[in-house]
Protein backbone atom coordinates (compact mmCIF):
# COMPACT_ATOMS: atom_id res chain seq x y z
CA UNK A 1 0.00 0.00 0.00
CA UNK A 2 2.70 2.44 1.22
CA UNK A 3 4.99 1.59 -1.33
CA UNK A 4 2.30 1.83 -4.41
CA UNK A 5 1.35 5.26 -3.08
CA UNK A 6 5.37 6.61 -2.74
CA UNK A 7 5.87 4.84 -6.19
CA UNK A 8 3.78 7.65 -8.32
CA UNK A 9 4.51 10.21 -5.93
CA UNK A 10 8.56 9.35 -6.30
CA UNK A 11 8.42 9.57 -9.62
CA UNK A 12 6.32 12.90 -9.90
CA UNK A 13 8.42 15.18 -7.98
CA UNK A 14 11.43 13.53 -9.93
CA UNK A 15 9.57 14.81 -13.24
CA UNK A 16 8.93 17.79 -11.41
CA UNK A 17 12.46 18.49 -10.49
CA UNK A 18 13.74 17.59 -13.90
CA UNK A 19 10.93 20.50 -15.44
CA UNK A 20 12.14 23.01 -12.49
CA UNK A 21 15.58 22.51 -11.96
CA UNK A 22 15.97 24.09 -8.21
CA UNK A 23 18.76 26.40 -9.64
CA UNK A 24 16.39 28.29 -12.34
CA UNK A 25 16.87 31.87 -11.99
CA UNK A 26 15.23 35.24 -12.36
CA UNK A 27 17.50 37.82 -14.48
CA UNK A 28 16.38 41.56 -14.54
CA UNK A 29 17.09 43.71 -17.42
CA UNK A 30 16.77 47.54 -16.72
CA UNK A 31 15.19 49.64 -19.68
CA UNK A 32 15.87 53.01 -18.87
CA UNK A 33 16.21 56.28 -21.32
CA UNK A 34 15.78 53.47 -23.87
CA UNK A 35 18.48 51.26 -23.22
CA UNK A 36 18.38 47.73 -22.49
CA UNK A 37 21.24 47.23 -19.62
CA UNK A 38 23.06 45.18 -19.72
CA UNK A 39 22.07 44.60 -23.28
CA UNK A 40 23.77 41.08 -23.46
CA UNK A 41 22.63 38.36 -20.94
CA UNK A 42 23.56 34.78 -20.34
CA UNK A 43 20.77 32.39 -19.28
CA UNK A 44 19.78 29.09 -18.72
CA UNK A 45 16.78 27.16 -19.87
CA UNK A 46 13.79 27.42 -17.05
CA UNK A 47 15.52 30.79 -16.24
CA UNK A 48 12.71 33.98 -16.18
CA UNK A 49 14.17 36.98 -17.78
CA UNK A 50 12.22 40.05 -16.89
CA UNK A 51 12.49 43.23 -18.43
CA UNK A 52 11.40 46.54 -15.65
CA UNK A 53 11.06 49.42 -17.68
CA UNK A 54 11.70 52.81 -15.85
CA UNK A 55 10.65 54.60 -19.08
CA UNK A 56 7.14 56.16 -19.71
CA UNK A 57 6.64 54.57 -22.89
CA UNK A 58 5.84 51.05 -23.70
CA UNK A 59 8.61 48.77 -24.98
CA UNK A 60 8.41 45.32 -26.53
CA UNK A 61 11.41 42.79 -26.16
CA UNK A 62 11.22 41.26 -29.30
CA UNK A 63 12.96 38.53 -30.96
CA UNK A 64 14.44 38.83 -34.48
CA UNK A 65 13.44 35.47 -35.32
CA UNK A 66 9.83 36.03 -33.82
CA UNK A 67 10.38 33.62 -31.20
CA UNK A 68 8.91 35.91 -28.43
CA UNK A 69 7.39 39.17 -28.30
CA UNK A 70 7.21 40.35 -25.12
CA UNK A 71 4.91 43.47 -24.40
CA UNK A 72 6.70 45.72 -21.79
CA UNK A 73 4.41 48.46 -20.39
CA UNK A 74 5.12 52.00 -19.69
CA UNK A 75 6.54 52.01 -16.37
CA UNK A 76 5.44 47.84 -15.70
CA UNK A 77 7.35 45.04 -16.20
CA UNK A 78 7.40 42.08 -18.74
CA UNK A 79 8.58 39.00 -18.16
CA UNK A 80 10.06 35.33 -20.39
CA UNK A 81 11.29 31.93 -19.31
CA UNK A 82 13.43 30.65 -22.03
CA UNK A 83 13.02 26.92 -23.04
CA UNK A 84 15.52 26.65 -26.14
CA UNK A 85 18.88 27.05 -26.04
CA UNK A 86 20.83 29.43 -28.46
CA UNK A 87 21.33 33.01 -28.94
CA UNK A 88 18.43 35.42 -29.86
CA UNK A 89 18.80 38.86 -30.95
CA UNK A 90 15.90 40.80 -29.84
CA UNK A 91 14.88 44.51 -29.98
CA UNK A 92 11.95 47.18 -29.25
CA UNK A 93 9.02 46.92 -31.79
CA UNK A 94 8.17 50.30 -30.82
CA UNK A 95 11.73 51.95 -31.27
CA UNK A 96 13.68 49.56 -33.38
CA UNK A 97 17.49 51.04 -32.39
CA UNK A 98 17.02 49.44 -28.64
CA UNK A 99 18.67 46.26 -29.36
CA UNK A 100 19.28 43.17 -26.79
CA UNK A 101 20.84 39.84 -26.71
CA UNK A 102 20.13 36.51 -25.04
CA UNK A 103 22.26 34.26 -24.81
CA UNK A 104 20.14 30.67 -23.60
CA UNK A 105 23.05 27.70 -22.43
CA UNK A 106 22.47 24.14 -23.50
CA UNK A 107 20.56 22.54 -20.21
CA UNK B 1 5.77 61.38 -57.65
CA UNK B 2 3.07 62.73 -56.51
CA UNK B 3 3.99 61.75 -52.71
CA UNK B 4 7.26 62.97 -53.21
CA UNK B 5 6.78 66.33 -53.87
CA UNK B 6 3.80 66.71 -51.15
CA UNK B 7 6.84 64.98 -49.04
CA UNK B 8 9.57 67.72 -50.39
CA UNK B 9 7.48 70.02 -49.73
CA UNK B 10 6.30 69.57 -45.78
CA UNK B 11 10.13 69.08 -45.35
CA UNK B 12 10.79 72.89 -46.49
CA UNK B 13 8.25 74.05 -44.60
CA UNK B 14 8.67 72.42 -41.11
CA UNK B 15 12.39 73.06 -41.94
CA UNK B 16 11.81 76.73 -42.15
CA UNK B 17 10.11 76.76 -39.23
CA UNK B 18 12.78 75.78 -37.93
CA UNK B 19 15.03 77.72 -39.02
CA UNK B 20 12.78 80.25 -37.33
CA UNK B 21 12.95 78.99 -34.01
CA UNK B 22 16.83 78.90 -34.27
CA UNK B 23 17.15 82.44 -35.42
CA UNK B 24 15.01 83.83 -32.48
CA UNK B 25 16.69 81.86 -30.04
CA UNK B 26 12.87 80.47 -28.19
CA UNK B 27 12.61 80.83 -24.13
CA UNK B 28 11.45 77.94 -22.72
CA UNK B 29 7.86 78.82 -22.82
CA UNK B 30 8.17 79.02 -26.67
CA UNK B 31 9.86 75.70 -26.80
CA UNK B 32 7.32 73.52 -24.49
CA UNK B 33 4.90 75.40 -26.92
CA UNK B 34 7.01 74.10 -29.94
CA UNK B 35 7.35 70.67 -28.42
CA UNK B 36 3.83 69.80 -27.14
CA UNK B 37 2.87 71.38 -30.88
CA UNK B 38 4.52 68.98 -32.59
CA UNK B 39 3.62 66.16 -30.50
CA UNK B 40 -0.09 67.03 -31.45
CA UNK B 41 0.37 67.19 -35.08
CA UNK B 42 1.95 63.62 -35.23
CA UNK B 43 -1.22 62.42 -32.99
CA UNK B 44 -3.38 63.85 -35.33
CA UNK B 45 -1.53 62.42 -38.19
CA UNK B 46 -2.31 59.00 -36.25
CA UNK B 47 -5.78 59.69 -36.05
CA UNK B 48 -6.20 60.49 -39.73
CA UNK B 49 -4.15 57.37 -39.96
CA UNK B 50 -6.51 54.64 -38.21
CA UNK B 51 -9.26 56.51 -40.29
CA UNK B 52 -8.25 55.68 -43.62
CA UNK B 53 -5.90 52.98 -43.31
CA UNK B 54 -6.24 48.86 -43.43
CA UNK B 55 -2.98 48.30 -43.81
CA UNK B 56 -2.05 46.23 -40.55
CA UNK B 57 1.55 47.71 -40.35
CA UNK B 58 0.88 51.57 -41.38
CA UNK B 59 -2.29 51.13 -38.37
CA UNK B 60 0.08 49.60 -35.61
CA UNK B 61 2.51 52.40 -36.43
CA UNK B 62 0.27 55.06 -35.80
CA UNK B 63 -0.90 52.79 -32.40
CA UNK B 64 2.43 53.40 -31.71
CA UNK B 65 2.53 57.51 -32.66
CA UNK B 66 -0.35 58.16 -30.87
CA UNK B 67 0.74 56.30 -27.55
CA UNK B 68 4.16 57.80 -27.01
CA UNK B 69 3.44 60.87 -28.00
CA UNK B 70 0.49 61.24 -26.33
CA UNK B 71 2.75 60.03 -23.46
CA UNK B 72 5.22 62.38 -24.15
CA UNK B 73 2.88 65.38 -23.62
CA UNK B 74 1.58 64.45 -20.49
CA UNK B 75 4.95 64.17 -19.02
CA UNK B 76 5.40 67.86 -20.52
CA UNK B 77 2.02 69.31 -19.64
CA UNK B 78 2.81 67.83 -16.01
CA UNK B 79 6.07 69.56 -16.31
CA UNK B 80 5.10 72.98 -17.24
CA UNK B 81 2.38 73.06 -14.35
CA UNK B 82 4.91 72.24 -11.89
CA UNK B 83 7.08 74.95 -13.04
CA UNK B 84 4.19 77.12 -13.31
CA UNK B 85 5.16 77.62 -17.23
CA UNK B 86 2.68 79.07 -19.93
CA UNK B 87 3.22 77.52 -23.02
CA UNK B 88 3.67 80.58 -25.14
CA UNK B 89 2.15 80.61 -28.70
CA UNK B 90 5.06 81.13 -31.27
CA UNK B 91 5.83 81.95 -34.88
CA UNK B 92 7.05 78.28 -35.13
CA UNK B 93 4.61 76.37 -33.37
CA UNK B 94 1.89 78.01 -35.90
CA UNK B 95 4.05 77.18 -38.75
CA UNK B 96 3.78 74.17 -38.10
CA UNK B 97 0.39 73.75 -37.39
CA UNK B 98 -0.49 75.46 -40.88
CA UNK B 99 2.01 73.22 -42.36
CA UNK B 100 0.61 69.62 -40.47
CA UNK B 101 -3.07 71.27 -41.82
CA UNK B 102 -2.17 71.39 -45.58
CA UNK B 103 -0.24 67.94 -45.71
CA UNK B 104 -3.66 66.69 -43.64
CA UNK B 105 -5.80 67.94 -46.24
CA UNK B 106 -3.44 66.04 -48.70
CA UNK B 107 -3.63 63.14 -47.47
CA UNK B 108 -6.89 63.31 -46.81
CA UNK B 109 -8.06 63.08 -50.90
CA UNK B 110 -5.45 60.29 -50.56
CA UNK B 111 -6.77 55.97 -50.19
CA UNK B 112 -5.39 53.22 -50.10
CA UNK B 113 -1.78 52.16 -51.01
CA UNK B 114 -1.29 55.67 -52.12
CA UNK B 115 -2.49 56.62 -48.73
CA UNK B 116 -0.16 54.35 -46.47
CA UNK B 117 2.69 55.13 -48.77
CA UNK B 118 2.26 59.29 -48.28
CA UNK B 119 1.66 58.74 -44.57
CA UNK B 120 4.80 56.62 -44.13
CA UNK B 121 6.93 59.26 -46.36
CA UNK B 122 5.22 62.09 -43.91
CA UNK B 123 6.18 60.89 -40.86
CA UNK B 124 9.66 59.83 -42.03
CA UNK B 125 10.20 63.32 -43.18
CA UNK B 126 8.51 65.08 -39.85
CA UNK B 127 10.28 63.23 -37.50
CA UNK B 128 13.12 63.92 -39.04
CA UNK B 129 12.99 67.15 -39.17
CA UNK B 130 11.62 67.23 -35.72
CA UNK B 131 14.44 65.14 -34.55
CA UNK B 132 16.70 67.98 -35.97
CA UNK B 133 15.01 70.75 -34.36
CA UNK B 134 15.17 69.32 -30.97
CA UNK B 135 18.74 68.11 -31.16
CA UNK B 136 20.30 71.50 -33.19
CA UNK B 137 17.48 73.97 -31.55
CA UNK B 138 15.18 73.27 -28.72
CA UNK B 139 17.48 71.52 -26.69
CA UNK B 140 20.21 73.96 -26.55
CA UNK B 141 18.30 76.48 -26.22
CA UNK B 142 15.92 75.14 -23.33
CA UNK B 143 17.25 76.76 -19.66
CA UNK B 144 15.24 74.78 -17.30
CA UNK B 145 17.36 71.34 -16.24
CA UNK B 146 13.98 69.25 -15.92
CA UNK B 147 12.86 70.89 -19.74
CA UNK B 148 15.99 69.61 -21.08
CA UNK B 149 15.69 66.10 -19.45
CA UNK B 150 12.44 65.80 -21.33
CA UNK B 151 13.21 66.69 -24.60
CA UNK B 152 16.51 64.37 -24.72
CA UNK B 153 14.00 61.65 -23.37
CA UNK B 154 11.41 63.36 -25.98
CA UNK B 155 14.35 63.23 -28.52
CA UNK B 156 15.50 59.36 -28.37
CA UNK B 157 11.55 58.24 -28.75
CA UNK B 158 11.15 60.05 -31.67
CA UNK B 159 14.16 58.72 -32.97
CA UNK B 160 12.99 55.71 -32.41
CA UNK B 161 10.47 56.36 -34.16
CA UNK B 162 12.38 57.85 -37.24
CA UNK B 163 13.75 54.02 -37.33
CA UNK B 164 10.23 53.03 -37.25
CA UNK B 165 9.12 55.16 -39.97
CA UNK B 166 11.81 54.41 -42.07
CA UNK B 167 11.08 49.99 -42.04
CA UNK B 168 7.41 51.18 -42.64
CA UNK B 169 8.68 53.24 -45.83
CA UNK B 170 11.07 50.54 -46.93
CA UNK B 171 8.11 47.93 -46.42
CA UNK B 172 5.14 49.60 -48.20
CA UNK B 173 7.82 50.20 -51.47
Amino acid sequence: MTFRIAGPLAALSLALMAAAPASAATIEVTIKQLVFSPAQISVKPGDTIEWVNKDFVAHTATARDKSFDVQIPANGKGSLTVSKAGTFDYYCRFHPMMKGQLQVAAP
Amino acid sequence: MLFRVMTTDGLLIIGCAAANAQGAKPNDAQIAHIAYTAGNIDIQSAQLALEKSKNKDVRAFAQDMARDHKAVNDQALALVKKLNVTPQDNDTSKALVKQAAAEREKLSKLSGAAFDKAYAANELAFHETVDGALKDTLIPNAKNPELKDLLSTGLKIFQGHQEHAQMLVNELK
